[in-house]
């Protein structure tokens, strides 16, 4: 087991880096320098001077060289002006280039800063991932328990009336992308038009003060999608427990249909969708990215969208190795809950 | 002219269909509880060793379920055909109705010759034996007709693009302020903040999605096929590679993919074109591999076979990969590409990076997929025999392995094209690749809702257009999966 996790951890550094290195070239090529350079400067800089802010930041070198620096295997590039000022990534502003550190990458715990938001990384994506983490745990909490539920439910009895109602549910919340519903629920309740004004329809005000009122329509948006596909899953195992030789052993003993539910087909049902559950979490992220900017909450799918818009490099970077840790981390810990949950399956 | 109402003169309508659609939902819940609540019905076994069982409570309120279900869909068709009969005296239920008539014409004859042949027509013919998958079929024929017959200006109104002013943000049903020559002169689904009419857009949209997505899963699925065959039949050290590669762009979120790949600055350097050039070889890969280890122990006929299809097949790809007699055709330097002269079609920049990027994103769950069901065939006996019979290996994957697994690859395929139209709808929401004034779903409900509190019209009929379609192709999968686990 030992042997397996560490294998696992090893993949998972490797894909890291494969990854954030595709973010650094596409994000390093030329026209997206240009697009920086410009947003930071002003939309009408000449070509020369484009060029000349690029060199004095560093991002003229090598691709290869510029990446280690990030990581902080490569000592950061400095500038000297003609004023014999020092400019450079690791020289904080009101700090001198001598008791600046040579080295200045994500190994030793600097992201770098952000130039939309004027702060460093470490700090926008820390307070953005706290507001996305509090919207994920309601969506788990109102998600996963329906989703089991409807999934038990109709998987008691294949082809019953439950089942038929409950799975065309299913299919229908599937069908449904986040900006669709959000925007049938936006419509039927928030607006003026319809008038039930039960809802906000922004979010913005729930990252101070989340109330009810302000908070459940993204949580429910977000967890409509997924719930239908874990419902699916729960019903396939479930169907397939209910016709296993120990439930038909157990239904002729005479127990009762409840107590095979409960006792005999629950536990063994469940482990299929452990690791569904688990492996939706990369479609969760897409779904925060939409629902927050379709509810104006300003979360960690905020910050993406506005990264990417203006070409943030640093920030974008730090939100790529966030989001593939939490893709690959989810992988890791359904890989080992499933043998953990299933003892018939092995790791040799 | 007079502004339309929902109705019109077919209003008397409305309050059957209120009955109607409450009578169904009644027996719907009644139908649920009772499944659990009332015994099941009882069974007598006859003397001549027939059993019969009678309705009993159950079968009435089954029976109540579906004569409501029956008023529910005649009235839907009343409104429908009365629609088409009457034109806009019919309200703008009418108007549209009689809008979608080829459509309305198409479908019915599409499901008469369906139905009446049926027998013979295999895994298709016995869709039309599961109720949800002729729903399915029908929703989704429905946006394809709608996308082809929009393409050719049969149902539009208006132009997707003509600004009409004093028409913006009105309600469904204004009339035009003043009507030229063969000028439609209403506005069925309002205007939206631009002052353009919402039904056409809706319509045109269509087309968009019934010409990419089904296109860029096809691709996606050669891609998958070709890389996911060899992986799992071979194993080892390719398996492990192609898996790797596979799982990293799985990893990686679709948004923030294509936050990075579908911008102006990255079209701009050529990127998308270099994709398109490596993951349009794959089709072309795949039938040479598919002919060739079919009939390269006759070469006579293999030859000239080859030389045919794949002197198309390069024609295809060349004037697919190459606009203005350029592949790549950046500010530094260009490669070039097939003449102008020779060139079949170009595709717009915006156009082939949302192209490329779907395909890039899709392909590595097909692999996957492929792969599962290739390591799990292989172990079949005819296999076995086809080694034994000293059968090529690439003869095994594509003529053993391959059809073997069509049944779940063709039910993947249906729900991977209602995921790639969720993935155009996600970029278009995010206003990425099309041009902004194109009328594709999703840019069409990004516009809208900004405006969503006062205004709902401009949002909502993208939005249940590409609601009904998706739902469509995932009750055909259903209807498609339940029909091939049958045989």
């Amino acid at each position: 087991m030992g042997l397996f996790i560490l294998k696992r951890v090893g993949i998972m550094l490797m894909t890291a880096l494969c990854l954030t290195f595709l973010v650094f070239f596409l994000t390093n090529l030329y026209p997206n320098l240009e697009k920086l350079a410009k947003t930071q400067g002003n939309f009408r800089m000449s070509d020369e001077q484009v060029e000349s802010y690029l060199e004095k930041n560093g991002y003229l070198q090598p691709m290869p060289v510029k990446y280690g620096e990030w990581l902080g295997v490569l000592p950061s590039y400095r500038h000297t002006n003609e004023d014999g000022t020092v400019l450079g990534r690791c020289i904080l502003p009101g700090q001198s280039a001598e008791d600046a550190p040579r080295f200045c990458g994500i190994l030793q715990g600097y992201w770098g800063y952000s130039t939309v938001f004027k702060q460093e990384v470490s700090t926008v994506v820390g307070t953005r991932l706290g507001l996305t983490g509090r919207l994920m745990f309601w969506v788990m909490l109102l998600m996963v328990p329906s989703a089991l539920i409807l999934g038990v439910l109709a998987g008691m009895k294949e082809g019953s009336a439950t089942d038929r109602t409950l799975s065309t549910f299913a299919i229908t919340t599937t069908a449904t992308p986040e900006y669709v519903s959000g925007v049938i629920f936006i419509a039927i309740f928030t607006s003026s038009a319809v008038g039930l004004k039960w809802f906000k329809g922004t979010a913005t005000q729930a990252m101070e003060n989340p109330t009810f009122e302000n908070f459940f329509l993204p949580v429910l948006t977000i967890a409509l999608y997924g719930m239908g596909y874990i419902a699916r899953m729960t019903r396939a195992s479930m169907t397939e427990v209910m016709t296993a030789q120990y439930i038909r052993t157990a239904r002729l003993k005479g127990v009762s249909f409840s107590n095979i539910v409960m006792k005999h087909a629950l536990r063994n049902a469940l482990i299929a969708p452990f690791t569904v559950i688990m492996l939706q979490f990369p479609w969760l992220l897409n779904g925060v990215v939409i629902v927050e900017t379709l509810f104006n909450y300003k979360g960690f799918g905020w910050a993406l969208v506005q990264a990417a818009g203006n070409n943030d490099i640093q920030l974008l970077l730090a939100i790529s190795v966030v989001s593939v840790f939490v893709v690959l981390v989810t992988q890791l810990i359904s890989d080992i809950g499933y043998v953990y949950l299933n003892p018939r399956i092995r790791i040799s | 002219m007079e502004p339309l109402t929902w109705t019109g003169s077919i209003a008397l309508l409305n309050p059957l269909l209120m009955i109607a659609i409450a009578a169904l939902l009644v027996s719907l819940v009644v139908w649920i509880l009772g499944s659990i609540v009332l015994p099941e019905t009882p069974v007598s076994v006859n003397v001549d060793g027939t059993i019969s069982s009678g309705s009993g409570l159950r079968g009435l309120t089954q029976k109540a379920l579906r004569y409501s279900f029956a008023a529910c869909v005649a009235l839907a068709l009343a409104y429908i055909v009365l629609g088409i009969l009457m034109g806009t005296s019919a309200g703008i239920i009418g108007a549209i109705s009689q809008q979608f008539l080829p459509v309305w014409l198409s479908l019915v004859i599409l499901f008469a010759m369906s139905i009446a042949f049926k027998r013979k027509l295999g895994l298709y013919g016995k869709l039309f034996d599961s109720p949800i998958g002729m729903i399915g079929f029908g929703l989704v024929m429905f946006w394809v007709f709608t996308g082809i017959f929009g393409a050719m200006d049969l149902i539009i109104t208006h132009d997707p693009l003509d600004q009409v002013s004093g028409m913006k943000n009105k309600v469904p049903g204004t009339p035009l302020p003043s009507v030229g020559e063969g000028e439609y002169a209403w506005y069925l689904l309002g205007g939206d903040n631009l002052a353009r009419d919402v039904f056409s857009r809706m319509v045109k949209g269509a087309w968009i999605v019934v010409q990419i997505a089904p296109l860029a899963t096809m691709f996606a699925f050669m891609v998958g096929i070709t890389l996911g065959l060899p992986a799992g039949f071979y194993g080892g050290r390719l398996d492990t590679f192609l898996s790797f590669l596979a799982n990293l762009i799985l990893a990686f979120p679709v948004i923030l993919l294509f936050y990075l790949l579908v911008t102006p600055e990255i079209v701009a350097t050529g990127v998308p074109n270099y994709m398109a050039a490596v993951l349009f070889v794959f089709p072309i890969l795949f039938l040479a591999v598919l002919l060739n280890s079919r009939f390269y122990t006759r070469p006579s006929f293999r030859t000239p076979l080859l030389i045919g299809v794949l002197g198309i097949a390069l024609w295809l790809y060349l004037s697919l990969i190459s606009t203005g007699g350029y592949i790549i055709n950046t500010d530094t330097y260009g490669i070039w590409g097939l003449p102008t002269y020779l060139d079949l079609f170009d595709i717009p920049g915006g156009i082939l990076v949302v192209f490329v990027s779907v395909v890039f994103v899709n392909s590595p769950t097909v692999f996957r997929i492929v792969r599962g069901l290739a390591l799990d065939i292989k172990t079949r006996d005819y296999v076995a025999a086809a080694q034994t019979r000293g059968e090529g290996p690439w003869y095994i994957m594509l003529w053993e392995i391959l059809p073997n697994a069509r049944g779940p690859l063709i039910v993947d395929f249906c729900l991977r094209i209602g995921y790639t139209t969720i993935l155009l709808g996600t970029l278009g929401f995010f206003g990425l690749g099309l041009p902004p004034e194109s009328p594709d779903w999703g840019s069409t409900i990004n516009e809208g809702r900004k405006l969503l509190s006062i205004y709902l019209h401009p949002a909502l009929p993208p939005a249940l257009a590409l609601l009904s379609l998706v739902l469509g192709l995932n009750l055909l999968a259903d209807g498609l999966r339940e029909e091939s686990l049958k045989d």
